[in-house]
């Protein structure tokens, strides 16, 4: 019994851990209605200005406290409120959870741009002494960390729930999630509010991230997702409280900790299922949960009852586009091709030529998130983890079985769509945000479990790339034989793309993202339609991922993390995921910045590509159809309005656009966003 | 999930020889009965009202029967097979289409290319390889049956508008010629007048008419415009509370006292 306990027993601080995210998380939930998987940056920024306050300024604990955790936390949290959530109050979780995803690629880069990225080493601590040890209970010995954390947690809990239960704010908190504009017709000042919550939430998140600061050993500005890692954990905890009762996302937390101490204890010590399983245990449960908890997949729905005031989507840029404008395009991205291909051949420099083929080696990967996000209308946070896929079976296929790196590529997207159509059984049940979540976890997992072993990715290390040989004779070899290369493939997968978009397969994945019980009313199954979806995007990334590890020629499990999934994915969204150009531009655009930051900006500001594309991702909800196709409508009024003052003026007839079929009155042209337009 | 044997629901099939048939269909809620064993038939070719007042259970009748919502006993039978296992899209295959109370349709397409989905969906095509192979153009059939459908629900100078530009009564218009260019053999109608105003209503009673006259389609419809009801219904049934209270032609049943309590609150 005492053994039992002296293992359980250390699993409640760690529980009241996971119980600080999972508690924030619901906070957040209930209380603004939005996912916050930014949760973890905030909390980061919070440890970062209390460290930066108590240990190198010497301020006393109070003062560096109220500073970090009750001015700057809750100041970020309304500055979030009012530039960015105020503006979206019925925009789909998903949309919103995009925009949390931005954040939390933007606010930890941001930081060492500010402060430096020295690591720093003098880690703070709050209250108790985490060296000192207060005494033992069955032989677990308490220190000032874990008193501090397990007190100030349930403290922290039962003080907002008495916030939510009893008092009026809680109340009117609860109204404005359900309809901002509703509350407001009863009176409510829901912006107020709305502020209000955004604000507990942050400070929050501060207190979680000071709490948490003495776990680690140093604090790096530049590894981003530090306080992250519990994220599965607290977000397990969470959707076991159905994301609704703050005491039972605690109870779960504490659960899920002592559950994970048992399991160490119970298997073979030093065993592959010791190291395993209990790390993989949150992922395993939140999957279940997901999938078992019927409370959870009405999450998605928008149930704001006024959400129909809201002005139709405009169309994409194409549909307005003037007629007259065809055949300069057409050829203008003939000249631009035949340019480009030239150039890399001749006069381009070499260290130019590499980042040209990495922006279209993205371009391949990117469009898989054209197909995942733009047509199917699912978030997957785990492309990276599918290029993981790919990349790693061809390279080991490559160094155990001396297969041509093409060939291992093609063999690694169909391992990576395999795998694709594995990860979407979920899908049966599943859609929308819980189904996001699912890709998360996934992503986390391989991360941190499957891409460290040596058959994989061999961790950090990583496993040595060919580079495929020479299948013509002109230019110069190396790199820019391989762009050639790459630039046919990416031909060839957006024709896929392309065919597949204004295919059958393209109709019924608009249909289901318009509406899943209209489209299976209608007949059209909606398992083989999210299947066939996710092993496309799967296989696109594999083999994206294939080419991506060749071009670097050793690649590992950082390069596929799930970091660098969130990265991708915003990058994509920013300019656009429902067209090819959307991947293209953000493929070419994310390789060639980065080379400029590289070439001419100082060291310091490296990874402001990421944050531009992330902070881009924040207008997701308001513009879906991405920024870059946002400003191309806009662009393509505008020109349609030159071209119809030109018709007026010589008495001609206005051409229909592009969009529209012959036979049909045409649309009236109308600012993007405008009712009509 | 396997087939229910014919014997495993107690009851008789009200018709042996209907199109659509319903046997003794229950479906709970939490504490709320929503059905209890309700019992209908519908006839090829039928115009049939299924009326009541709100929370009667008609849409949870109508989830039930579309296999949206696994009712708690009872059980489906379609054209002569049991269809219980299946699921939605399965039965929309076999020919039940359906509009919905709550508007559901796709604001970013088009209303020709809603048709078009319906009508390449009810046949179960859309393999990827004929989307890889450019075979997925549209085929002629698939035109002449779009074309028929958008002058049959009047919608054709809406035709290549974006359905989220369109008002409320256009939505429904769209997804009634959506459920009728899946060629279905019963039309499941589920208050498509809300909305519409007093011509488009009877617009609507027409091309319902004409639908069940030309294409032998039969109609199951819920309704709470009792004129519309009395212009197209053959036979009605009344729910209330998620029982069956009353069955017969609209005169008789709305001259039972029982309905007339149901609906005014007092018998007389």
């Amino acid at each position: 019994m005492s053994n039992f306990l002296s293992y359980a027993i250390p699993g409640i601080p760690q529980g009241c851990e996971y119980a600080l995210i999972a508690v924030g998380l619901v906070l957040t939930f209930r209380a603004t209605g939005v996912f916050n998987l930014a949760f973890g940056a905030q909390a980061f920024v919070g440890a970062f200005a209390y460290d930066l306050l108590n240990q190198y300024q010497n301020w006393p604990q109070w003062a560096a406290f109220i500073v970090a955790v009750l001015i700057i936390s809750p100041a970020l949290g309304l500055a979030l409120d009012r530039f960015l959530f105020r503006h979206i109050p019925t925009a789909s979780t998903t949309a919103k959870l995009v925009s949390t995803v931005g954040l939390l690629i933007a606010i930890p880069l941001t930081i060492p741009i500010l402060f430096g990225s020295e690591t720093r080493y003098k880690i703070a601590f709050l209250w108790l002494n985490p060296g000192i040890v207060y005494g033992h209970l069955y032989q677990t010995p308490l220190n000032g960390t874990v008193i501090a954390t397990t007190v100030i947690t349930l403290a922290v809990v039962a003080g907002l729930v008495a916030v939510f239960r009893w008092s009026s704010i809680g109340l009117q908190m609860r109204a404005v999630v359900e309809s901002r504009r509703l509350a407001q017709l009863e009176g409510v000042n829901s912006a107020g509010v709305a502020a209000a919550a955004w604000a507990l939430s942050s400070a929050l998140a501060g207190l979680a991230g000071v709490l948490m600061l003495p776990q680690s050993q140093s604090l790096d500005p530049t590894s981003t997702l530090t306080f992250t890692t519990l994220l599965v954990a607290g977000l397990t905890a969470a959707a076991l409280a159905s994301f609704r009762s703050l005491p039972l996302a605690l109870l779960w937390s504490i659960v899920l900790g002592i559950v994970q101490n048992l399991l160490v204890w119970k298997l073979p010590s030093g065993s592959v299922l010791q190291q395993n399983v209990a790390p993989a245990l949150p992922f395993a449960v939140l999957v279940g949960v997901l999938l078992f908890n019927p409370r959870l997949r009405n999450l998605e729905q928008n149930t704001d009852p006024m959400a129909s005031v809201d002005p139709p989507p405009p169309p994409p840029s194409i549909q307005i586009r003037d007629r007259r404008l065809d055949i300069p395009m057409k050829w203008g991205w003939r000249v631009l091709l035949a340019g480009f291909v030239v150039s890399s051949l001749t006069w381009i420099p070499d260290n130019w030529v590499y980042p040209l083929a990495l922006g279209l080696v993205f371009s391949i990967i990117f469009l898989s998130v054209t197909l995942m996000t733009g047509m199917a209308g699912q978030l997957s946070l785990c492309q990276a983890t599918f290029a993981g896929v790919g990349g790693f079976t061809a390279g080991q296929m490559a160094a155990h079985f001396g297969l041509p790196i093409l060939i291992g590529a093609l063999l690694g997207g169909v391992v990576a769509a395999a795998v694709g159509i594995v990860v979407a059984l979920p899908a049966l049940r599943l859609s929308g945000l819980p189904l996001t979540l699912v890709t998360l976890a996934f992503a986390i997992f391989a991360d941190t479990v499957l891409f460290q072993y040596s058959w994989s990715g061999a961790g950090d290390t990583g496993i040595t790339f060919a580079r495929p040989g020479t299948y013509f004779a002109i230019g110069s070899p190396g790199d820019s034989h391989f762009l050639i290369l790459v630039l046919v493939i990416l031909a060839v997968v957006m024709l896929i793309v392309h065919l597949v978009q204004r295919g059958t397969t393209g109709r019924y994945l608009a249909a289901i993202r318009g509406s899943q019980t209209g489209a299976a009313s209608l007949g059209i199954s909606l398992t083989r339609a999210k299947m066939t979806v996710f092993a496309l995007s799967a296989g696109i990334a594999g083999l994206g991922g294939a080419l991506y590890g060749s071009l670097q020629t050793v690649a590992g499990a950082d390069d596929f993390g799930y970091g660098i999934s969130l990265i991708w994915v915003v990058a994509v969204i920013t300019t656009g995921a429902m067209t090819i150009e959307g991947a293209i531009q953000a493929g070419m655009g994310f390789a060639l910045f980065q080379q400029v930051l590289n070439l001419y900006v100082p060291s310091r500001f490296n990874g402001v590509e990421a944050i531009l594309f992330a902070v881009g991702t924040l207008t997701y909800a308001r513009h879906p159809e991405g920024i870059v196709e946002f400003q191309k409508t806009r662009w393509m009024n505008r020109i349609a309005r030159l071209f119809q003052r030109y018709d007026e003026r010589h008495g001609r007839a206005t051409p229909l656009p592009v969009g529209t079929a012959p036979g049909t009155p045409a649309t009236p042209l109308a600012a993007p966003g405008a009712p009509g337009a | 999930m396997p087939p229910v044997p014919d014997d495993a629901v107690p009851g008789e099939w009200p018709d042996g020889t209907a199109l659509l048939e319903a046997r003794a269909i229950s479906k709970r809620f939490g504490g709320v009965q929503a059905l209890h064993d309700v019992t209908l038939s519908v006839k090829a070719g039928e115009i049939f009202g299924l009326v009541g007042p709100n929370g009667a259970g008609k849409t949870t009748l109508f989830n039930c029967l579309c296999g949206q919502l696994r009712p708690d006993g009872g059980s489906v039978r379609f054209n002569g097979e049991i269809i219980d296992s299946l699921p939605t899209y399965r039965r929309a295959r076999l020919g039940i289409g359906r509009t919905f109370q709550r508007i559901e349709v796709f604001p970013e397409l088009t209303v020709r290319d809603h048709l078009f989905v319906a009508a390449r969906a009810e046949r179960g095509d859309g393999a990827l390889w004929k989307d890889l192979l450019n075979l997925a153009q549209p085929k002629p059939e698939e035109v002449e049956t779009v074309e028929r459908v958008l002058d049959m629900v009047a919608l054709r100078d809406v035709a290549d508008t974006p359905v989220a530009a369109l008002s409320l009564g256009h939505c429904r218009l769209v997804e009634l010629g959506r459920a009728l260019a899946g060629k279905p053999r019963l039309l499941m109608a589920d208050e498509p007048s809300s909305g519409l105003d007093v011509n488009e209503t009877r617009a609507l009673a027409d091309t319902l008419r004409t639908v069940r006259e030309e294409h032998g389609t039969a109609v199951l419809l819920v309704e709470h415009d009792l004129d519309m009801v009395a212009q197209v219904v053959d036979r009605v049934i009344v729910l209330d509370f998620g029982q069956q209270i009353a069955a017969g032609s609209l005169d008789e049943v709305m001259a039972d006292p029982v309905v007339r309590k149901a609906y005014l609150g007092k018998t007389a």
